[in-house]
C-alpha cells in the first residue's frame, strides 16, 4: 500500500451520464490538464491516460452495461506528488479475483479483458472498492517537483 | 464501404467517412500499407470505424497488411481488441498482418500485454514488407 495521507488530499468529483464523450469532456479532460500543468513527464502521463480511459471504459461497457440513464462518477487528487483517482458506476459490481490472465496462452488472442491487468501495470496501486464497482488509481509521481 | 476494389492491379479509394481515420495505400502484390491517422486511437467509435474499414479492405481482397503507427500516441486495451479481430478475420482468409513505426509508449503495452508475441511488429515499413517474403 502506498503511503499516502488522504484526508489531506483535495477531491474534486463529478457524476455524469453513462455517455463515454461526457465522461472524455468532464473526466479525462481535466485531470489530464491538471497532470500536464503541474508538470508530470510523459510517461506518467501516459501512464495516468491509459488507466484512466480503461477505468472510464469498463465503468460505461462493464459496470453500466452501456445504457444512458445509469451513471458515472469520478473524484479526483492530484498534488505535485501523487495523483488519485476513483470511479466508479451505477452497476451491482464484480469480483476482480476472477478475471483470467489476458497474457495465459490460452486467452492471449482474445480481443478483451486487458483494461484490468493495463491499469495494474501502468499504476503505483489500484485497488477495487468490496463490491466492486469503484475503482481507485494511484500514480506516485516519478520525478521529485523541481525546487525553486 | 469502399467504393472501388482493391484486387491486383486495382486503386483503392476509401470511402470519405474512412479518410480522416486511414490512409491506404497500395504497395504491389496485393500489399497494403494502412496508416492510423486518428494519434488518440482510443475512443470506441473511432476505433470500431477503423476497424470496420480495415475489415472492408480485406473484404475486398486484400490479403497482406502493414498497419502503420507512426501518427499514434496513444492506444488502449480497445485499440488491441481491433488489431486482433483484424488479425483474426485476415488470417481466416490465408491473409497477414504487419505492425510497424509504433512508438516506445505503445510499445510497452503490446510487450506488457504479451502482444509484442502475437503480432508481426516492425521499427518500419520497409521491414514489415520485407518480412512478407520471409
Amino acid at each position: 500500500m502506498v503511503d499516502i495521507d488522504f484526508s489531506k488530499l483535495d477531491f474534486c468529483s463529478i457524476e455524469i451520464r453513462n455517455d463515454l464523450q461526457l465522461a472524455r469532456e468532464q473526466i479525462v479532460r481535466p485531470i489530464l490538464a491538471r497532470i500536464a500543468d503541474l508538470g508530470y513527464c510523459s510517461q506518467d502521463q501516459f501512464a495516468i491516460r491509459l488507466a484512466l480511459e480503461e477505468a472510464i471504459s469498463n465503468a460505461y461497457r462493464h459496470g453500466n452495461k452501456c445504457e444512458p440513464d445509469r451513471s458515472i462518477t469520478a473524484r479526483w487528487a492530484i498534488d505535485n506528488t501523487c495523483a488519485v483517482i476513483y470511479v466508479s458506476d451505477g452497476g451491482s459490481g464484480f469480483n476482480p479475483a476472477c478475471v483470467p490472465d489476458p497474457r495465459s496462452a490460452e486467452n492471449r488472442e482474445k480481443p478483451s479483458g486487458r483494461g484490468i491487468m493495463l491499469m495494474k501495470a501502468y499504476m503505483t496501486e489500484m485497488h477495487f472498492n468490496k463490491q466492486g464497482n469503484e475503482l481507485c488509481l494511484i500514480k506516485i509521481r516519478k520525478a521529485k517537483p523541481p525546487k525553486f | 464501404l469502399t467504393d472501388a476494389l482493391c484486387g491486383e492491379g486495382k486503386e483503392i479509394r476509401m470511402d470519405e467517412s474512412f479518410s480522416s481515420l486511414l490512409s491506404v495505400e497500395r504497395v504491389n502484390d496485393g500489399i497494403h500499407v494502412v496508416k492510423l491517422l486518428a494519434n488518440q486511437a482510443v475512443d470506441e467509435l473511432p476505433l470500431l470505424k477503423m476497424e470496420e474499414g480495415l475489415l472492408a479492405l480485406v473484404d475486398a481482397g486484400a490479403r497482406r497488411i502493414v498497419v502503420d503507427f507512426s501518427d499514434v500516441d496513444h492506444f488502449s486495451s480497445s485499440g488491441l481488441g481491433m488489431l486482433l479481430n483484424i488479425k483474426k478475420y485476415l488470417e481466416d482468409k490465408k491473409g497477414a498482418l504487419r505492425l510497424c513505426h509504433i512508438k516506445p509508449d505503445i510499445l510497452k503495452v503490446f510487450k506488457i500485454t504479451r502482444l509484442s508475441e502475437v503480432f508481426s511488429i516492425h521499427k518500419t515499413a520497409k521491414g514489415a514488407l520485407a518480412s512478407f517474403d520471409e
